[in-house]
């Protein structure tokens, strides 16, 4: 199964600076223990005590996981995952 | 240094003005490596806060995919801070995650003066950079 990763610029030093990667898995949660396998580190910047980091927005498709279910989120054939950091901040 | 356009620092400067007391924050987008700030990109805070913003998660991805569709990247991504100084907060620079971007922060925190100023924020470094304003003004 193929599922289009599209990597924002600030991991790509952790995919050797590719855009669009690869990856397979039944959920979002397996297809980032699949990455992670093959650039390691990049699961920590997503996950982090078994769930989605709150300021990283990952979409399947044109959803954002959040909305459904997650990292228990269920992936099809030629889906695509976008992983965005969110843009935030504030006066503290 | 940011070298911005008088019309797309005056849409900036206005943004912030409106949204006062809340935060406003958006993004001047560019042809990629150009460094730019031509499509000015006024963006929703889903915060609504007065000391938070963040950009609405599904108006990123359509921004953000548009600019990919048109080669551009951000170039600068602005917010106020409607009662502080114009200089990244701690939250600023921890969630600062592009770093080719300028972040450029203005303060509406006095009614008749405005603070704009910009900055690079890179691995949690913060460094200031001059703004040059260019085209017609209202003392040129």
């Amino acid at each position: 199964m193929a599922i289009e990763v599209r990597i924002p610029t600030i991991l790509r030093n952790l995919t050797d600076d590719a855009k669009v990667v690869e990856g397979s898995g039944a959920t979002i949660g397996e297809l980032f223990t699949d990455l992670d396998g093959r650039y390691p580190g990049i699961g920590e910047r997503l996950v982090d005590g078994g769930k989605l980091r709150r300021f990283i927005n990952v979409y399947l498709n044109d959803e954002d996981v959040r909305f459904v279910g997650g990292l228990e989120a269920e992936l099809s054939d030629g889906d695509s995952v976008t992983v965005l950091p969110a843009v935030a901040g504030g006066s503290r | 240094m940011l070298r911005i356009d008088r019309s797309i620092y005056d849409k900036i400067v206005a943004h912030a003005r409106r949204d006062h007391p809340d935060e406003a924050c958006g993004v001047v987008a560019g042809p990629e490596k150009s460094d730019l700030p031509e499509r000015f990109i006024e963006m929703a805070n889903a915060e609504r806060s007065p000391t938070f913003y963040r950009f609405d998660s599904l108006e990123q991805l359509k921004v953000w995919r548009e600019m990919d569709d048109r080669d551009e990247e951000p170039v600068v991504i602005y917010h106020s801070h409607t009662a502080t100084e114009a200089y990244p907060s701690r939250t600023d620079i921890s969630y600062a995650s592009e770093p080719g971007a300028h972040y450029v922060l203005v303060s509406t925190r006095e009614p008749d003066a405005v603070e704009f100023r910009s900055y690079r924020i890179v691995d949690g470094q913060v460094t200031e950079e001059p703004v040059e304003v260019v085209g017609a003004g209202a003392d040129q």
